[in-house]
Formats: C-alpha cells, sequence, structure tokens
C-alpha cells in the first residue's frame, strides 16, 4: 500500500475505502479569535488526568502556589506530574466528580487563586538542541505533557520509547477530523511557529530525521500557515490528507501519511512511527522553550446549545459550567453534554467535572443534533458497517456475539482491534448503537480479566496462609517437643542425683 | 464402480438418514449446537455406523441366518451395536478427552441412536451383500455427518438472530430442520443414471 | 432354543472379553481432572459453595454434581475457566445477578477482638488486639466467613463500590 497522502489529491480520496463523512459544523467556530477564559473562582485539578498511576500530591492544604508550582509529582514510569494552573491557595483535597460518562468521583486538589496569576521562576535552555535527546525528555517529562488529542498518554514515556526503538518517522497528527472541534486548527493558524518548534524538539528528543505533519484539507488556513512555518526546515514535511472520518486516528493517520500498517496488538513503533499531536508539539515547545509546563490548553466550545460558540484558552481544572457560562450559557438545555468530539468523545454526567489536560472541546449537543430517539431496529445485513470501519472489521458479528452474551466471540472477530471510532453507528441505517456494544464488551472483557487476576492473587494469599499456619504449628510441635526432653532431662539429672545419694547413704550404712 | 458412487451418493444424500428417513433424529437435536461438537459427533457416529454395519451383516449372515434365530435379530444387533459404542468410547477417552467432553451423554447414546440399528436392519430387509452393507453403512453416516454439520452451522447463526421470544430455542430449530428436510426432499428427483 | 441361549451366551462372552481387553488398552488416569479444576478454583476454602473446601467443590464439579457457577467469590472468570476445563456451556446469567461483595468493618462497632481476622481465609483483614480492624480490598473475595465471626455484627458485606478503572458500559438496551 503506497503513502496515499504523497500521491495527487484527486487520487487520495478515491484510494481511502474507509470512514465516514460527517457534516463537520466547525465553521464558523474555527474562523473566530480565540478568548481566554477570566480566572474562574475554583479551579479542581484531578490527580489522575492521564493514562497510568496517579500522581502523589507534594503541597499541603493550605499552602500558596505560584503559577507551574509542582503540586503532585510522578507516581510511576507511567505516569505524569500535576501543577498549578494560576497562582493561589490549595483550599482542599478531596474527591470530585471526574470528567467521565460515569460521574463517579476522583481525587482532585482544588486551588483558589489569588487573581494575580503570577508565574514561577522558569529557566529555559539557551539552545536546547544542544541538550542530550534524553534531557529534552527529561524536561517535557517534568512539564506534565500528555497527549492533547484526547488519548491523555504521558508524552515523555513516548519520546523516550522513540529513542528506544529508532523510530524513522515522526507523525504529527493535525487531523483533528471530530466535527464541531477546530481547536488544533486554531493553534496551528495562530501558534504555527511554536508548534513547528515543538515538532522540531520532539524530532531531537526521539533522534528521527523526518517529520510528517498531516491537516485535512478542510482546513486550508491551518495548511497554510503550518507551511509558512515550516519552510525554513526541510526535516518538517506539511502534508495535506483527505478529510475523511477518522483520519484523526492514529493507525489510519500512519498509514494514509507512511503506508504502513500497524500490526495486530502493536503499537506505532512497532511501524517505526511515532504520532504526537499538534497540541502535544506546541506543549512540548511551550516546556522546552520556555519552561512553562502544562496548565493550560485550548478547548473547543461548541454545540447547538451553546449561545456564543467558539475557542477558548482555558486553565487545567476550570469547570465545564465556566466554560459555558463564559460563552453566555446555553439556549436550551442540551440533550448531551459531550466532552471531546461528538464521534469519540465522553458524555458528561455533570457540567460541574473539570477540564483536564486531554479535553479537546466540550460540546452541548441539542435532541436534534444527538438524533436520538429513533429505536434500534434490527440489523438488515446491509454490511454498511463493514464498508466503512477503519480497521476492517465486522461489526454486524462482532455485535451479534455481545447481543447473545458471548464477548469471547466479538473477542475472537477482533474486539480489540476497535478503535471506538463510530462510524460503524453512525452509519447503520436501523440505529443500531453498535459502537456502544463495543464499548460494552471491552469493558466485560476487562472485568473478566481484572477477575481472573484478583483470584490468581488470592489463591497465593491462601497458600502463603496455609503455609504459615503450617509453619506455627509445626514450630509449635517442636517447642513443646523440645520442652519435653528438657523436663525429662531434669527429671532424670533429679533421678540419677537421687540415685547417687542413696548409694552414698548405702555405703554410708555399710561402712557403719 | 459407477454403481458404488452412485450408492453412496443416493445413501448420502437422496435418502438421507435424517432428513428423508427421519432416523437418528435425538443427535441431530442434541448436538447440533456447535460446529466443533457436530463434526465429532459425525465422525463418532460415522466410525459406529460402519463399523455396526459390518459387525451386524456378520452376524445375521454367519450366526442368526444358519441357526435360524431371526427372531433374535434386534437382541443380537443393540448387543454388537452397544460393544462397538463402548468401545469407541473408551478409545475417544482416551485419545481425545477434549471430545469425549464435548459429546458427554450423546456418545452413549449413539448405541441407542435408531439411524444405526436402522440401518442395519435395512440391511437385512434389502438382502445385501457384504460390500453393499458396508457401503451403505457408510454412506449413511456421511449423510448424517453432513446433515448435522450443515444444521449446526445454521445453528450457531441462528443463535446470534434476534428469533421472536416464542419462537426462540427449540421451536425454531425444529422449524429449520423442517425447511432443511423440504430442501432434501428436492433431491429425490435426481437422475443418477 | 438351546441354539439361542448357546449362541447369545458366546456373543455376550466374546464381545465381554474384547471390551475388557480394550478397556486395559485405553485405560486412563481419572483423576488428573479433579487436580486441574482444584487448580481453577480461588483455593480459598471458604464454604460458600456448600462443599468441605476447593477440594470437595471440585470432585463435585468432576462427577458433575455441581454447576461450574457454584463459586461465588471466583465469579464469572472462574465460572469461565471451569467450563471451558469441563468442556460444557456455562449458563452465566445466573451469576451475574449476584453482584460481587466485600467485607467492611463498621469502626463504632468493633472491638478489636482478632477474630474475624483469624477467621479470614486470605489474610484480608488487618488489625491488632484492641485495634479496630480493616478490610484490605484487594485480597477480600466476600467469603462472609468474617460476618459470622464477629460477635458484635460489626462486620457486614457490601457490594463493591465501582471506580473509574472498574467502571463499565452497561449493556445497549438493557439500562
Amino acid at each position: 500500500m503506497p503513502a496515499v497522502a504523497t500521491l495527487p489529491a484527486w487520487l487520495q480520496r478515491s484510494l481511502i475505502r474507509w470512514g465516514v463523512h460527517p457534516d463537520d459544523h466547525k465553521r464558523p467556530v474555527a474562523d473566530l479569535p480565540v478568548e481566554r477564559l477570566p480566572l474562574p473562582s475554583r479551579l479542581f485539578l484531578p490527580l489522575q488526568q492521564h493514562v497510568g498511576a496517579p500522581a502523589r500530591p507534594v503541597v499541603k492544604i493550605g499552602d500558596h502556589v505560584l503559577k507551574g508550582q509542582l503540586l503532585a509529582e510522578s507516581a510511576a514510569n507511567i505516569s505524569a506530574p500535576v501543577h498549578a494552573s494560576t497562582s493561589g491557595r490549595i483550599v482542599d483535597i478531596t474527591t470530585y466528580p471526574a470528567p467521565h460518562p460515569s460521574g463517579l468521583e476522583q481525587p482532585v486538589m482544588v486551588l483558589e487563586p489569588d487573581g494575580k496569576d503570577r508565574w514561577i521562576d522558569t529557566a529555559p535552555p539557551a539552545d536546547p538542541f544542544a541538550l542530550p535527546p534524553t534531557e529534552v525528555g527529561r524536561m517535557v517529562s517534568a512539564a506534565g505533557v500528555v497527549g492533547m488529542g484526547g488519548a491523555t498518554f504521558p508524552s515523555a514515556v513516548k519520546l523516550a520509547l522513540g529513542l528506544r526503538v529508532q523510530v524513522e518517522i515522526l507523525i504529527v497528527n493535525g487531523g483533528e477530523c471530530e466535527p464541531y472541534l477546530s481547536c488544533d486548527d486554531r493553534l496551528m493558524r495562530d501558534h504555527a511557529a511554536g508548534v513547528v518548534d515543538g515538532i522540531r524538539l520532539a524530532l531531537h528528543a526521539i533522534g528521527a530525521q523526518e517529520a510528517r505533519v498531516g491537516i485535512e484539507n478542510n482546513k486550508p488556513e491551518a495548511i497554510a500557515a503550518m507551511q509558512q512555518a515550516a519552510a525554513p526546515f526541510p526535516e518538517v514535511r506539511i502534508m495535506p490528507v483527505p478529510a475523511q472520518y477518522p483520519m484523526g486516528s492514529d493507525k489510519q493517520l500512519i498509514q494514509v501519511l507512511t503506508g504502513r500498517e500497524v500490526p495486530f496488538d502493536g503499537r506505532a513503533a512497532d511501524a517505526g512511527v511515532l504520532v504526537h499531536n499538534v497540541g502535544t508539539c506546541h506543549a512540548i515547545h511551550q516546556a522546552v522553550r520556555l519552561g512553562r509546563p502544562l496548565v493550560e490548553r485550548l478547548v473547543t466550545v461548541s454545540g447547538g446549545a451553546v449561545r456564543r460558540p467558539r475557542n477558548v484558552v482555558a486553565p487545567i481544572g476550570a469547570t465545564a459550567q465556566a466554560l459555558f457560562d463564559y460563552c453566555d450559557g446555553l439556549a436550551s438545555a442540551p440533550a448531551r453534554v459531550i466532552m471531546g468530539g461528538p464521534m469519540m468523545g465522553n458524555p458528561l454526567a455533570t457540567t460541574a467535572s473539570p477540564v483536564i489536560k486531554g479535553t479537546s472541546g466540550l460540546l452541548a449537543l441539542t435532541q436534534e443534533e444527538v438524533g436520538e430517539g429513533e429505536r434500534a431496529g434490527p440489523c438488515i445485513r446491509c454490511a454498511s458497517c463493514v464498508s466503512v470501519c477503519p480497521m476492517n472489521l465486522l461489526p454486524l458479528e462482532m455485535a451479534a456475539h455481545i447481543r447473545s452474551d458471548d464477548p469471547d466471540g466479538a473477542f475472537q472477530l477482533g474486539l480489540n482491534d476497535c478503535i471506538g471510532c463510530g462510524c460503524c453507528s453512525y452509519v447503520c441505517p436501523s440505529a443500531i448503537p453498535l459502537s456502544h456494544y463495543f464499548s460494552y464488551a471491552k469493558g466485560a472483557l476487562a472485568a473478566n480479566e481484572r477477575a481472573k487476576l484478583k483470584s490468581e492473587s488470592i489463591k497465593k494469599l491462601t497458600t502463603a496462609r496455609l503455609e504459615r499456619q503450617e509453619r506455627e504449628a509445626r514450630e509449635k510441635a517442636e517447642a513443646a517437643a523440645r520442652r519435653k526432653a528438657e523436663r525429662e532431662a531434669a527429671k532424670a539429672r533429679a533421678a540419677a542425683q537421687a540415685n547417687a545419694a542413696t548409694a552414698k547413704a548405702a555405703t554410708a550404712d555399710v561402712n557403719a | 464402480m459407477t454403481e458404488f458412487l452412485l450408492l453412496l451418493i443416493s445413501t448420502a444424500v437422496v435418502n438421507n438418514v435424517i432428513l428423508v428417513k427421519f432416523l437418528g433424529l435425538c443427535p441431530f437435536l442434541g448436538v447440533s449446537k456447535k460446529i466443533d461438537a457436530a463434526i465429532g459427533m459425525g465422525l463418532a457416529t460415522t466410525f459406529v455406523l460402519t463399523l455396526a454395519s459390518v459387525a451386524t451383516w456378520m452376524l445375521d449372515h454367519w450366526l442368526l441366518v444358519p441357526l435360524d434365530l431371526g427372531y433374535l435379530r434386534i437382541v443380537g444387533f443393540i448387543v454388537v451395536i452397544a460393544a462397538a459404542v463402548q468401545f469407541v468410547e473408551m478409545a475417544i477417552k482416551k485419545s481425545s478427552p477434549q471430545l469425549y467432553q464435548v459429546l458427554g451423554i450423546y456418545l452413549p447414546l449413539i448405541t441407542t441412536n435408531c439411524a444405526v440399528l436402522g440401518v442395519a436392519l435395512l440391511n437385512v430387509q434389502n438382502g445385501a451383500d457384504f460390500l453393499h452393507a458396508t457401503l451403505y453403512g457408510f454412506g449413511s453416516a456421511t449423510g448424517f455427518t453432513l446433515v448435522l454439520i450443515l444444521f449446526a452451522g445454521i445453528r450457531e447463526r441462528l443463535a446470534l438472530a434476534a428469533v421472536p421470544k416464542a419462537f426462540a430455542g427449540a421451536p425454531i430449530s425444529l422449524i429449520t430442520a423442517g425447511l432443511l428436510s423440504l430442501a432434501f426432499m428436492g433431491f429425490s428427483g435426481l437422475n443418477l443414471t | 432354543m438351546l441354539a439361542a441361549v448357546a449362541s447369545l451366551t458366546v456373543l455376550g462372552a466374546a464381545l465381554g472379553l474384547g471390551l475388557g481387553i480394550a478397556a486395559r488398552r485405553f485405560h486412563v488416569e481419572p483423576e488428573e481432572i479433579v487436580a486441574e479444576l482444584e487448580a481453577l478454583l480461588p483455593g480459598s476454602q471458604c464454604g460458600q459453595c456448600g462443599y468441605p473446601g476447593c477440594a470437595g467443590a471440585a470432585q463435585a464439579l468432576a462427577d458433575g454434581k455441581a454447576p461450574v457457577t457454584l463459586c461465588p467469590p471466583g465469579g464469572k472468570g472462574v465460572a469461565q475457566a471451569l467450563a471451558e476445563k469441563l468442556g460444557v456451556s456455562a449458563d452465566l446469567s445466573a451469576l451475574g445477578e449476584s453482584v460481587p461483595m466485600l467485607a467492611s468493618v463498621r469502626e463504632e462497632l468493633c472491638i478489636g477482638c482478632t477474630k474475624c481476622f483469624k477467621a479470614c481465609p486470605t489474610d484480608a483483614i488487618h488489625g491488632a488486639v484492641k485495634q479496630i480492624h480493616a478490610v484490605l480490598k484487594e485480597a477480600c473475595t466476600g467469603c462472609a466467613k468474617c460476618v459470622d465471626s464477629c460477635p458484635t455484627e460489626a462486620v457486614g458485606l457490601v457490594p463493591v463500590p465501582a471506580t473509574l478503572t472498574t467502571w463499565t458500559w452497561h449493556k445497549p438496551g438493557h439500562a
């Protein structure tokens, strides 16, 4: 398979045999200037905003912190630190509704801004390209940079992996294929130089020679801005790609830009590439050039229910409600509030949930936009889902297995390859919630796996307990035997003495 | 040679033991939920049926007919078939414990599989010679296996289908079996000459 | 008459002999399966299944006297593993209804008598004499042995709380 992106534009579209083309709803929000959210009265900073172990707090309640100060440190190999989004006081460390469909609570630090927004002192290196690659990685890690496209995987871990396995190409994801979202578009238009610098820093950190930036061709302004910014740097190639959902999924973008395929159960690195989002590259630029950790991000606030939709720069920890309020509130009660894009984002249980590092958008969608209310009909086996699946799976068959309580059957059909893009649900003429089935089955399989692990660890505990009990019983018996032996020895000694005494007495008797 | 080929086709397909003669319906409905189990059952039945055809022919021609004990035919056949099944059961248990578990109760039930006894009795009724009897047994068993696997394949798909509640389970299976039987009736129009 | 009796006797004897030889030739150790089944069970000997310990449960499973869903602490995972080993199809719907439970100590009632953690088959309860005891969630199987041992009814079972890592989507159409 050739790299589609290197072919003439008129050929590209016909060579992509997957995906859907939803109405993108990106304009006019994408063309409006970015605004900055005024500091809210409270910020809720979750200790886990990333894939991996939650961060460990290093400040106490009542401490005064500066903007960018470390609040919680990375707690494991795969983890990321959390920094203060502004200067102020830590008023509480508690639990708070997570930006998650369940609405369950998670540990957060509550920061009360003092309004001064004072940065910590930073000492960025004069020439980061003179530093060893690992040092750049360390700075990225210390800045708490995670994948900003929504995956929230700690970026430094990826950079270290890229350096270790010596990937050849850095793929920069500027696809932004989700409808409504335009934060990456805006970032590339307004901060193209910063993004390109971040790309070059990432290249330096992994020791790769070439970066390919995939940008969907529905963003001509962003492409132009990026091409201009990248002109002096031949190693950064800007490659327009057809606008086709899910172009922004890493596996699909890798294939279109390089012609390589990520193997089953493998990672991008197995195909010799590494993927970073444009937002992440900009965060790397900020971390290395300015010494500033990731404390704010660009969020698209949009959806039919929002009065004044636009792109907003929000501090990490601002609530979704604060962003909606800034955009003049909601015109009508939304049918669904989504964090992320409408295809792959998570519905929020409450708008009290905070913006985190991976929040690309906050959408308040009306009933009309959600389009629900139609009940799922029977599968007519039209195979529309098969023809759009970007992973070449059989969604209808997998869903049939899951419906009849056989998630293992779906697993056999490649459920783990499903990227959850939702193309199948989107095209289904019977409105079958296919990707919901797959989310459910993935959860069920993961729960089974956890149960298996637990029962194994419990088996270990039980055997250890039995061994301990046996040992204790044995030791008790041995101690008892020893005491008995001692008692008997003492008795024997006493008897011998008595005997000797009698004998002596007898001799004395005889003598007398 | 052609005659033997025709015999095989006519026993396996045209006069299919399950769908045309309606013999052996117990395993047909019992062991057709999974293709794996159906293949195992089919192979075990093929072995038993062929062996039983040979053994019962020998029993009939060398013992029952010479001694004029025709009235003991059913008893004698059952004893021979039971012994053959026992043997197969032990062999499977040793060689493939998994298949043994899958077949479960249905393995001993081959003993009372009316297809086995039926084919043996039909052999006698038809006055078949040794070679014909063997082929007749083998052909019938092939037909049995074929239909069992076909049906299991359909049922694996049925298990995933949204069957109306009133028809779910056994009813839809029986309806399917009926349709399958109708389809096989079509082979009776086959002109084999 | 004589011919009939004699011929059937000879036939039966001959077949019997043949089967006897075959039985010897194809002999398999029947007990392997019990040990294999016991290895699949949690091994906490909690007795919730109604059999004396996991060995007894394994024996009952091997004899086909108990369903594969007999082990409440093992949950779906163990039931599926058992079903696979035995080659039967598991009816897991019965398990779906019983939610997994965890022991929990009501601190205001606990007198620190240590009886519960002596009873715990997985060492999931922590504490010392006259200290309030606590339950380790990761090690607790919800076997309820501690509940019976507590003199002040301070130990009870609560459903395992959902967390962000264990939360899963519900099945479509089964809200």
